[in-house]
């Protein structure tokens, strides 16, 4: 693949801060890197590596006479000696592209209904002409190995298919400036894997300036020739080599929450209850469709969710985990078999299926930690957020307050009780949403990956507390990607064959005691 | 190049049906045709006469009967009403034929809509509006983006619902649900701003959003038959009034 010349980038005494803000979002950095360097950088939430990165692609606009822009910017960001936001424009003029920029979210990041169209959008904004567009899109799409046509609708993709057109479309460009901010952090592993192959093998080819901004350094050491640390207003603050990062300069990496390829995270197995509790939840046959004109998403699920125990549901995207996790809490109905309650989880009335439950009643006895925190926060402090569901289920205002700070304590939120939960780091929101549903004390928790994205210090304590849960007789369903988890914590895992979309599993899935 | 994969998984839609492969301008150039004829005259003859030849068209529209109902009940809904209110409060010294006229001048006037709606991709219609009618490629292509993100949306609302319900949230009586239900709405607008956000800085950084002429991967190219498909509907339009003009009860709004 023919590429634009590698960029060179230079920062002098850079700084960017959005109308929207009193602080700045980056002041005073000083930065060289050479045309063909990658460079990793690093640096605790808020100190400026994403504007650096949009800076960079020329996107911020600092406006030009009346024109007031979305910003204030000092000092000076350049390309190839050239201002980043004129060199944006002028390689739409000149219809070659000079960076690439890819985000960290897949759904957010698709333009068009089709593949082929999604990548060749940027084509058709840089002017190429349409004789030229369609054989650079095919060998886009070649370049990271998509398994699709031109015309696959976009909306049947994964996540890790997704971020891969993505990448695609930038690729197309032939940037000679990679930005990749966080492009795995929401994949699974063999989507990260995969892409980070993919970004290795274009780098290789045509010797493209790259910037990375990721939290999962292993995945990246062998690329990478440099490290850089960025702090909060304070430009860089470190600056050094992969191997020092690694070795003699473990302090820096200790302070900066990230995970280290020598960090292991299978500590000792939490200690549980000596005797199996009884059976909580058991599912027949069980099928589950997201919605009615859905595909089944899994099927021929027996299984039983026993107190005392830890059951992992394992499987690559698409197996329909999270499907299955959802029908066990009572948030989707069966489309075939059943999910019943044992006698031993109260069930209200005389209704032993979870999902025909007034939400009142689920809550005191199942409690569900999506995946994303955000879905499930609806009041506007730390505090409050804890009192809903005690609230909820009638209890007592003293016996609210007592375990609410009982709560704030056990799960170092104190010093957040007043915080909106919406502005607390991804960390706190995890400990957050976990902390709500034992707020309810329920007998089964179901938890739909929730180490994913987290660094070693919240995943330490994560595993401390569903042991805790598990020792005191809870029953627990833990969705996950990540196999150290598992060890960590399984008592039982059930692993799920992936589905042959989109028709319906084959596969019986296998219980492995 | 047609691509159709948008279309191609639609049950009851062959995008592949004469007029449903039409240029998406023909299409909308004979439904406007349709509405500019009967909304001159309220009669039965005009009104009917045109519904009739819309139905004997509609095997070549590429809709099967199930598609069709699924699609454009909802016009029943609306225009079976709209003649009954008519028949009952309307001035006319014939309130059952007013009545009558109504219902069939509404139903004559959606169906062409609505096959233009179901037989046409987003994705060729913004091309088409963009490419031959000129409007402005930004305002066309990000409408076209927004789109993609409803679907995501139509996810997150589900999430979001089975999320609070989760937390204890929802059921009870009427004012607590509607308390959840505008509490849902509120998280979905936040999630929706994130989103477009997102996508918004996808679309710049591969060079959108700027004044300059770009190009078209996809070149909309009208072709013989979409003249074809405008002519029958001037001639459908044609006769249907001309029947009425020569029964004598073609009666038009300026009389």
């Amino acid at each position: 693949m023919v590429a634009g010349q590698p960029v060179a980038v230079v920062a002098r005494g850079w700084g960017w801060r959005y109308a929207t803000r009193h602080a700045w979002a980056v002041r005073g950095l000083d930065l060289d890197v050479a045309a063909g360097e990658r460079v990793l950088l690093l640096g605790a939430s808020g100190s400026g590596k994403s504007t650096l990165l949009a800076g960079l692609a020329g996107l911020l606009d600092r406006g030009t006479g009346a024109d007031a822009g979305t910003g204030e910017e000092e000092g000076r960001l350049l390309l190839d000696g050239v201002p980043a936001r004129a060199a944006r424009n002028g390689a739409i003029a000149s219809g070659q592209a000079r960076t690439g920029l890819l985000l960290q979210d897949p759904l957010s990041q698709t333009v068009s209904a089709r593949c082929g169209d999604d990548v060749a959008f940027g084509l058709e904004n840089h002017a190429v002409p349409p004789t030229e567009i369609w054989p650079r899109v095919e060998a886009a799409l070649q370049g990271v190995g998509f398994p699709y046509g031109l015309r696959h609708p976009t909306s049947r993709l994964s996540g890790g298919e997704r971020q891969r057109l993505a990448l695609a479309g930038v690729l197309a460009l032939r940037p000679g400036l990679l930005l990749l901010d966080e492009p795995t952090s929401m994949l699974d592993p063999d989507g990260a894997r995969l892409l980070r192959e993919q970004v290795d093998r274009v780098v290789a080819a045509t010797g493209a300036t790259c910037l990375i901004v990721e939290h999962r350094i292993d995945l990246w050491t062998d690329l990478i020739d440099r490290v850089v640390v960025l702090g909060a207003g304070a430009g860089v603050v470190a600056d050094t080599s992969p191997a020092a990062l690694l070795g003699e300069d473990a302090q820096v990496s200790a302070g900066l929450g990230i995970w280290l390829p020598t960090v292991s995270g299978a500590s000792a197995r939490p200690p549980r209850a000596t005797e199996d509790g009884p059976v909580l939840l058991a599912a027949r046959d069980l099928a589950v469709r997201r919605a009615p004109a859905a595909p089944v998403a899994v099927q021929g699920i027996d299984l039983e969710v026993i107190g005392g125990r830890t059951l992992c549901v394992v499987g690559p995207n698409g197996s329909g985990k999270t499907s299955l996790a959802l029908a066990l809490a009572g948030l989707l109905a069966p489309s075939a078999g059943s999910v019943r309650a044992g006698a031993a989880l109260d069930p209200p009335g005389h209704r032993a299926e979870p999902h025909r439950w007034h939400a009142r009643d689920l809550v005191r006895r199942i409690g569900t930690v999506f995946q994303e925190p955000q879905h499930q926060f609806v009041a506007s402090t730390c505090a409050d957020e804890l009192a809903v569901g005690p609230r909820r289920i009638g209890l007592a205002e003293a016996e609210v307050q007592a375990r609410v700070s009982e709560l704030l304590g056990r799960l170092r939120l104190a010093h957040l009780a007043r915080a909106n939960p919406f502005t607390l780091s991804g960390g706190e929101q995890r400990r957050l949403s976990v902390a709500t549903v034992l707020a309810t004390r329920p007998r089964v928790i179901v938890v739909d990956e929730p180490t994913f994205g987290q660094d070693p210090g919240t995943w330490a304590e994560l595993v401390d507390l569903l042991g805790q849960e598990r020792a005191s007789g809870c029953g627990i369903v833990a969705v996950t990607h990540d196999e150290t988890l598992v060890q960590a914590l399984a008592d039982d895992v059930l692993r799920l064959g992936r589905a042959a979309r989109p028709d319906p599993v084959s596969e019986r899935a296998v219980i492995v005691r | 190049m047609t691509a159709l994969a948008w279309l191609d998984g639609t049950p009851g839609v062959n995008p592949r049906a004469p007029i449903a492969r039409a240029h998406p301008v023909a299409k909308l150039a004979a439904a406007l045709l349709f509405s500019l004829g009967l909304v001159l005259s309220v009669d039965v003859v005009s009104a009917g006469l045109c519904l009739a030849l819309e139905l004997v068209a509609l095997p070549w529209c590429g809709l099967s009967p199930g598609a069709l109902w699924h699609r454009a009940w909802v016009v029943l809904v609306a225009a079976v009403p709209a003649g009954v209110a008519t028949a009952l409060f309307g001035a006319s010294d014939t309130p059952m034929e007013s009545g009558l006229a109504i219902t069939l001048r509404v139903m004559a006037i959606a169906l062409p809509g609505v096959v233009l709606l179901a037989t046409t991709d987003p994705t060729d219609l913004a091309d088409a509006l963009a490419q031959k009618l000129r409007l402005p490629a930004r305002f066309v292509l990000s409408a076209l983006a927004a789109m993609r993100l409803f679907g995501v949306l139509a996810e997150e609302w589900s999430a979001l619902t089975m999320a609070r319900r989760a937390r204890g949230i929802g059921g009870g009586g009427p004012v607590s649900r509607l308390r959840d239900l505008a509490g849902r709405l509120f998280a979905l607008l936040v999630l929706a701003i994130r989103r477009g956000a997102v996508l918004a800085t996808t679309m710049e950084s591969r060079g959108f959003g700027t004044d300059r002429p770009r190009t078209w991967a996809r070149p909309s190219r009208y072709r013989l038959a979409d003249a074809v498909l405008v002519l029958v509907a001037v001639m459908m339009v044609v006769v249907s009034v001309g029947v009425a003009v020569r029964l004598g009860t073609w009666n038009p709004l300026w009389r």
